[in-house]
């Protein structure tokens, strides 16, 4: 494997080449950019925006599956976090909101990291609780309500700009500019890596494997509420039963298209934020070409299939497929 | 026999919140309501059964509820616009179905990859295709749904058990009968225990992980041709999001969710319990339905913890009497 490493990266790249290089076919001002207002607009800006709730939670994800662990729950902590900070929107100021969304976002986390790392629960159960009764929580904190606010600093979180780009951008940016840093900046990285490859061993070998996996479920839950405020910030409202609905899938899936393996271990943090853009490029140019947004499911669905096969550790070239298809004969 | 502690709970939590329930609001406790509960679950108590099997045998599927979106919407355009006789479109559905779980689980045996990934991949292409045959609700008018809907059997004080509860409840008493009693069945279990042992012991791990996912898969396809018979319609949005009520309904039913332990009784108790929540939601008036979400989320927790500490505690014993034998 060590020999493919400087190669690693070099599929998605060309992956997201590709698809916009068919967007620009099917929409020829793809790549257009003009600035009204101090601030860029264009498809690629668009794609960038849209992206950043994914790519947000992609960047907990990806810590999170690194450690051989899953995270469902991301969608509704979304939910609930939009929730809170819709709901506080118009009373408070912006940093008591966003100290209670992001609050609410840690103690989400702590719940599945002690699920998972305490009581030693199955990550993918352990999570499923709170994804089922979280979109719950969110709808008794919105009671049932689509929540709406008009407070300009959190309506600047999700439709402002920084120097030409939105906001949004701007936040998604800077988290995995500080996730980079505190991970790889440090043995932190090595050590979530080491947990994921061989929890048992990493344990004897002196790395506190509990604390290592509550903390990953915690930045998870972190990054979960950021998404959720942007979220709820971008259509000025919280809408507890669809907010990040299926995200979380979207975002385990951007982790996969970024190479990280489900099975724990190596992880790349900009190869799973290439990952979310990659899915988003692809909803965008779904949209632009005029196709019915229902095909976007199928064209996911075909390329976590490709992906997939191409990851598979049973499968290099068609000399794997005839082997195995032997042995299994056999 | 194994399995039996975890539902022995089930039952307990259903018998105690049922007469809960009925000290509350004395009328729960009627033939009609318990009619209407097996009649309002039965797509779910269908659909559970299947899964309990797959989760038994160490996987899991979340395609269910999207086969069943495209089940509904696949028999009501075939019945209605292209005139396709009512039985030739189930037949049809049927084996559609089956060959779609048969090459979740060909993948996922094949290519040795996580279930999880694979039915998650079959979940949005089943979601995408019956996006693609309508977007809009298509109402089914033919004969044979009302006569179906029509159909039900008189149960002292008046309540009625509809044809779609009874095909429910021969499916349940099938699938136990099918885990329990067959070399199928045992085969499901050695797959959940370990599948390296059981590849060892001679079973033929991947013709079983293809076969356990093709039932699943018909057995959701069942249950959105009773789920179309329920609404007399086929929407593309149906069934959103019941792959994880099926999930929690076999947890909660006592099946460990690692593979190895349950059973399909479990299932149909837990399934009873969701349905009773959502009954006395219903009666109450004042509670909003989402507390039937965090419910099911307690109820979660409490059987999954519980199942952590008999897991811990059977362990315990066991590593004494290897310190011992040493």
């Amino acid at each position: 494997m060590t020999a493919l490493l400087p190669r690693r990266g070099f599929a998605q790249i060309l992956a997201l080449i590709v698809i916009l290089a068919v967007d620009r076919v099917v929409s020829p001002q793809f790549f257009d950019l003009r600035l009204q207002d101090g601030r860029l607009f264009g498809s690629l800006i668009d794609v960038l925006n849209r992206g950043t709730p994914v790519a947000l939670l992609s960047l907990g994800m990806v810590l999170v599956i690194a450690t051989r662990g899953i995270d469902l729950s991301v969608g509704a902590v979304m939910a609930i976090c939009g929730a809170i900070a819709a709901s506080l929107a118009d009373t408070h100021g912006l940093p008591v909101v966003l100290a209670a969304a992001l609050g609410a976002g840690l103690v989400c986390g702590l719940w599945n990291g002690f699920l998972v790392a305490v009581l030693g629960m199955q990550p993918i159960v352990a999570t499923l609780i709170l994804m089922v009764a979280g979109r719950g929580i969110a709808q008794l904190i919105t009671e049932g309500r689509i929540v709406t606010f008009s407070s300009p600093d959190l309506v600047w979180l999700g439709n402002g700009s920084v120097l030409g780009l939105p906001v949004p951008v701007v936040i998604a940016l800077s988290m995995l500019i500080l996730t980079g840093a505190v991970v790889r900046g440090s043995a932190l990285g090595l050590l979530i890596e080491a947990t994921g490859g061989n929890a048992r061993a990493s344990e004897l070998a002196g790395v506190g494997t509990r604390a290592m996996i509550i903390a990953v479920y915690v930045w998870c839950g972190i990054c979960a509420a950021l998404a959720g405020v942007i979220a709820a910030a971008d259509i000025m409202g919280a809408d507890a039963n669809n907010a990040g609905l299926w995200l979380e899938l979207d975002a385990i899936l951007a982790v996969v298209i970024g190479g990280t393996s489900l099975f724990g271990g190596r992880f790349s943090l900009v190869l799973a934020v290439l990952g979310a853009l990659i899915i988003q490029t692809m909803n965008t140019g779904i949209l632009l070409s005029g196709y019915p947004p229902e095909f976007n499911l199928l064209v996911k669905a075909v390329v976590v299939l490709a992906v997939l096969l191409l990851q598979s550790p049973k499968l290099s070239g068609f000399a794997g497929i005839a082997t195995r298809l032997k042995r299994t004969k056999a | 026999m194994r399995g039996l502690p975890p539902v022995l709970i089930t039952a307990i939590v259903l018998v105690a919140g049922f007469a809960a329930c009925a000290m509350q609001f004395p009328n729960i406790a009627s033939t009609r309501v318990v009619g209407n509960l097996l009649t309002d679950n039965a797509f779910l108590g269908i659909v559970a059964t299947g899964m309990t099997f797959v989760i038994i045998s160490g996987g899991i599927d979340l395609s269910v509820g999207s086969v069943i979106g495209f089940t509904t919407v696949f028999v009501a355009l075939a019945i209605e616009r292209w005139g396709v006789p009512p039985l030739v479109a189930f037949v049809a559905i049927l084996v559609l179905s089956a060959a779609f779980g048969a090459a979740m689980g060909a993948v996922i045996h094949v290519f040795d990859l996580p279930p999880f990934i694979v039915t998650l991949a079959g979940m949005f292409l089943a979601r995408g295709a019956s996006f693609l045959l309508s977007t809009e609700s298509v109402p089914i008018t033919a004969p044979v749904y009302s006569t179906v809907s029509d159909f039900a059997l008189r149960m002292p004080g008046g309540g009625r058990l509809t044809a779609i509860a009874i095909i429910m409840l021969v499916i349940v008493i099938g699938g136990a009968l099918l885990l329990h009693l067959t070399r199928f069945g045992a085969n499901v279990y050695a797959l959940g225990g370990s599948r390296a042992t059981a590849s060892l012991m001679g079973v033929a791990v991947g013709k079983m992980t293809v076969k356990i996912y093709m039932l699943s898969s018909l057995l959701a396809g069942i249950a959105g041709i009773v789920f179309s018979f329920y609404t007399s319609a086929g929407y593309s949005l149906s069934a959103v999001g019941v792959e994880l009520d099926t999930i929690a309904a076999v947890v909660i039913g006592g099946t460990l969710l690692t593979g190895g332990q349950g059973s399909v009784i479990g299932t149909f108790l837990g399934v009873l319990i969701q349905g009773m929540i959502q009954t006395y939601i219903n009666f109450d008036g004042t509670l909003s339905s989402w507390w039937t979400k965090i419910a099911t989320g307690v109820l979660l927790f409490a059987f999954i913890a519980l199942q952590q500490g008999l897991v811990a505690l059977a362990r315990r014993p066991a590593a004494k009497n290897a310190g011992a034998a040493i």
